[in-house]
Order: structure tokens, then sequence, then C-alpha cells
């Protein structure tokens, strides 16, 4: 089994969005939102909503695949796999769980999809109030650790400590997705730039994590159509093609992220990408130098830091000053979030980070980076199982550059 | 001492949720030993690795012979966050208060999460000392939370 690569043979052929809202302000229900963003995602593919055969979701996506094949009336379903983990870490998972699926001959034409309308069902950033908790969050939350934010700051406090990072480096990401977020209209933020004043002025939701070191909460959906190479180039001549995919966990990351065990991690300051990166890169059969422009989860600015170090992107030594605004927008060395991402574009779980990923290698960015490769997508830091993912634009050769590969 | 004055000594207001063992459950004897103002800590009876949050079976070696054992009630700050966002209702006129990652010194690589007791904007760091503060909350069915002091 040498050689094993996900590399050119699946394609991403369609994106589709809904408006983005602010949380609790869509006007129709999650599981309608679901429907537009796959019928736009169709529509963007040329293809017939009915000739979808397989559904991959993440994060316990409440859009059952039944429903969703019932409603749109699908000739056969073929495929329906939704990834473990109830955070962000997921979504590149979604995609790669897509295109195994299509390579095993189980189904031909994926939709991944995800949905959020939190004003029908709860919020992420409110602890629910309950009299008793059990287990592993038995040990975190009597002591009024219960947010994301806090469940995750204690390995961005720890990390910082130990590499001597300062808070510029995570102010740095924040005015990156906002830059971007000011050319994209579709953005949350679109409209309402943020300077460094700001954000030094800004109330700390956790220390070290200020307000907008922390993602929106949103209304909204994404969807992303996959089928084969090789069906793609019947219908479009600008397929994305997947290079490589990785997704799972380093050892002994805990039971539960946040939970007792997972604050036990012999290696504790990590994003979780260490087993990973390497992988999807040997997959793609590229280098951390080949990336041309990342879209990294934000949950939290500090993960996004962990994660691109965890990539080989910079070292930690180096991240005071790599994280800087003037490196990370379209122009700089390595322009991350083109779209806004999670902190000011929609937090769509990070699915809107593939959307901008296609967008990018099709040259159709509102932050278009000049004639970019290889765009790599990484999904929810400081979780487990996370996932991430490397996407090449049509221009990408048939055979790796290192000559390695499929 | 009365209930209200053993209230009035607690670091966050009441209304947080209660702890409680697993559904299996795990962490009973950490609880059990809490009430009594005891530290304990699992540990494998074969390869002496300790372990925490406990499970089912040794993470080191996959030994089912699981103890609990005392340990030290001290350590030194691991990591910590003060926080100023009230993310429950109870906490909402208790910001910022600090939350601290501590290292036990005598079960080297387990870590517990508790509040350092006092003013919540006090200045603290990554090594500083602390031990534990036992933090009673009584009623029908008492459980006793592991608070931490400087040292």
């Amino acid at each position: 089994m040498a050689g094993r690569t996900i590399r050119r043979q699946v394609a991403l052929v369609g994106i589709g969005e809904t408006t983005y809202y602010k949380r609790g302000k869509s006007p129709d229900s999650e599981f309608k939102l679901c429907i537009d963003a796959i019928r736009n995602a169709c529509a963007d593919a040329g293809i017939d909503a009915r000739d979808i055969d397989g559904f991959s979701s993440y994060s316990d996506d409440r859009n059952d695949a039944m429903r969703l094949s019932s409603a749109l009336n699908l000739r056969e379903l073929n495929y329906s796999v939704m990834q473990w983990g109830g955070g962000g870490g997921g979504v590149m998972a979604a995609i790669a769980n897509g295109a195994a699926g299509i390579l095993a001959g189980y189904c031909d034409t994926v939709v991944v999809h995800r949905a959020l309308a939190q004003g029908q069902f709860g919020r992420f950033g409110q602890a629910q109030d309950t009299p008793v908790i059990p287990g592993e969050y038995g040990h975190v939350m009597p002591y009024g650790v219960m947010s994301a934010a806090q469940l995750f700051g204690f390995r961005i406090q720890r990390f910082m400590h130990e590499h001597g990072i300062g808070q510029e480096a995570l102010r740095a990401i924040a005015m990156a997705s906002y830059h971007h977020a000011q050319n994209n209209p579709r953005a949350v933020m679109h409209g309402k730039p943020l300077t460094e004043q700001m954000y030094d002025d800004s109330r700390y939701i956790t220390e070290p994590l200020h307000l907008y070191d922390c993602c929106q909460e949103n209304d909204g959906a994404a969807a992303v159509v996959l089928m084969s190479a090789e069906r793609a180039a019947e219908i479009t001549d600008r397929p994305v093609y997947l290079l490589g995919a990785a997704m799972g966990s380093a050892p002994q990351q805990g039971a539960e992220a946040g939970g007792i065990s997972y604050h036990n991690a012999p290696d504790y300051p990590t994003a979780n990408f260490k087993t990973l990166a390497p992988k999807a890169f040997a997959m793609a059969g590229i280098k951390p130098t080949d990336i041309d422009v990342v879209q990294s989860y934000e949950n939290f600015t500090g993960g996004v830091m962990m994660a691109m170090i965890e990539h080989g992107l910079c070292s930690p030594e180096e991240a005071n000053n790599f994280f800087v605004p003037e490196n990370l927008i379209v122009g700089g060395k390595l322009p991350l979030n083109t779209s806004g991402g999670n902190l000011a574009e929609c937090y769509m779980h990070g699915l809107e980070l593939v959307v901008e990923g296609v967008r990018q290698l099709r040259g159709d960015s509102t932050s278009q980076v000049a004639d970019p490769r290889h765009c790599l997508c990484i999904g929810g830091p400081l979780v487990g199982p996370v996932s991430t993912l490397i996407l090449g634009s049509a221009d990408t050769g048939p055979t790796t550059e290192g000559g390695v590969g499929a | 001492m009365s209930n209200e004055e053993l209230e009035s000594q607690w670091v966050l207001p009441a209304g947080l949720p209660k702890p409680i063992p697993s559904s299996e459950g795990l962490g009973k004897e950490f609880w059990a030993a809490t009430l009594e103002h005891k530290l304990v800590i699992q540990r494998c009876t074969d390869c002496r690795h300790w372990q925490w949050g406990p499970e089912i079976i040794c993470r080191a070696c996959g030994g089912e012979q699981l103890g609990y054992e005392s340990v030290e009630p001290a350590g030194e700050i691991y990591s910590w966050q003060r926080c100023w966002y009230p993310v429950h209702p109870a906490l909402k006129e208790t910001v910022p208060y600090l939350v601290v990652m501590v290292e036990l010194d005598s079960a080297p690589g387990v870590r517990l999460i508790g509040n350092l007791v006092g003013d919540g904007q006090q200045s603290l760091a990554v090594g500083d000392r602390v031990t534990a503060l036992f933090e009673d909350h009584p009623g029908d069915e008492p459980y006793t939370l592991v608070q931490w002091q400087r040292a």
C-alpha cells in the first residue's frame, strides 16, 4: 500500500453559501439554509441537485442525510458520513471523507454541508445551565471554565509563555481577517474595519484572549460539491483538486476537548496537528514553502498561530516576527483568511474557509492572491480530531513536484 | 461553621454545576476523598503510572489494576486565565476571576484546574507556588471543590 494518495483524484467543482447573518438573525430555519447552500453549490457546479448521491458533514450537524435526500428528491443515496467531534476540527475531514467515498466507489457526487441557526438552536458561546456536570467536565466547569475560549485558553497561554510570544502576534491574525473582510461584501464585518487601537482597547473575554481573538457566532450555511477528477473534467475547465488531507490526533490528547484528560495531555501546548501535517504534505507531494495562501479556522487567534507553526509555515522562535499584519494580508509573505474567515466573514464552522480556498484557486476571491497554486485549509485547532487539507489549482501538475506520490 | 458562613468563603458564587462521577463511575474516588479534604489521583498498580483524568485502563501499560493514591496537595501554576466574560448567569457579579492549572509536585505530569483564592485582579505567573484549599459545598448531597491558594 505504499504511495497511497488522494492527490488530484477528486475535485471540488461547486461551492455554495447563503447570506451570512449575525447569530439569531436568520429569517430562515437551519434546514432551509442548508437546502439553499446545497442548491447554490449545485448551480455553481452546473449539476442537478437530484444527481447528488452522497452527504458528508461534521460537528453533529443537525441536517439529517435522509431528510436532505428526501427533500432534494435524490435519485439514489449511496453515501452518508459524519466526522466525529463536536467542534470545528472535523471540517476538513468532511471534505476528505467525501473524497474517500468517491475513490472507494461508493458514490459519485458528494455534497459536504454545514448549517447553523443559533436563534433556532442553542448558542456556542454561552454555557448550558445544568445543575450537575458528570465525568471529564466535572473537573473543569464547577470552577467557571465553561466556554470554548476558556477550555482552550490554557493551551494558548502556556504556548505563549513557553515561546515568549507577545499579544501582537494574536492581534496580527485578527487584523488580517478584518482587513480581508473589508473587500468582501458577503462578510458580516464588511464595512467594520479593525484598527490596532481598537484591538488593544477591546475587552478581554479571558486573558490572553481579547474580544477580537474570538470567532463570531453566526447563522447561515455553506456547501461544497465533490466528484472524481475524471468527471470534473467533463463539466468544468477550472476544477480545484484535493491534493492531500489528514485527520485525527496526536497521542493522549484527552477524552473530550477541554475535559480534564485533555488538560493532562503529555504534549499540552499544541493545536494537535503535529502528526497530521506531515502526512498531508507527503500526500500532496509538496513542502510548506509551496503554500501560497492559507485559510485557517479561527476559533481563537492563538489556535491559528499554533496550527500554522505546526504545519511548518514558521517556527515558534520566528513567530513574533512572522505574525505581523503585513505578512498575513494579500501582497504579503503568506496571506491568511482572505475572505475574513470565522472572525470577520462568517463563523460557518470553517466550511466557508474551503469555499474561499476554491475561490482563490479559481482566481475569484475578493482579496485575490496572484496565481496561487496551493491553498492550505486548516480545521478547528486545539481540539481532536482535527483535520487539514491541501487544495491545488487546475494547473497543478498530474504528478507531484518532488516526483513521489501517485 | 454555618452554611451561610461557608458559602461566603467560596471563591465563586452558588449556582455553578455540581461535579459528579461519570456515568461509568470514573472519578468517584476523587470526589469522595475531597469530602475528607484529601487529594487522590488514579495510579496503575502494575506500572505505577499516574493518570488523570481517570480511565478504565492504564493508558501507559494497558493494565486493569488501577487504584487511587494520595498526593500532596501542592504544586505550581502551569497555566492560567483571568476570566472577564461571565459564561454562566451565576458569574455576572464575580468577574474577573482567576482559573489556574496546577501541576502537582508529587504526581509528575498530573494537572488540576481550580480557582486561585483572592483578588481576581492580582498578578500571577506560570511557576507560582500554590497549595490546595478544600471548599465545602454542604447540602443533601455535599461535595468539595479543590481550590488553590498561594503557598
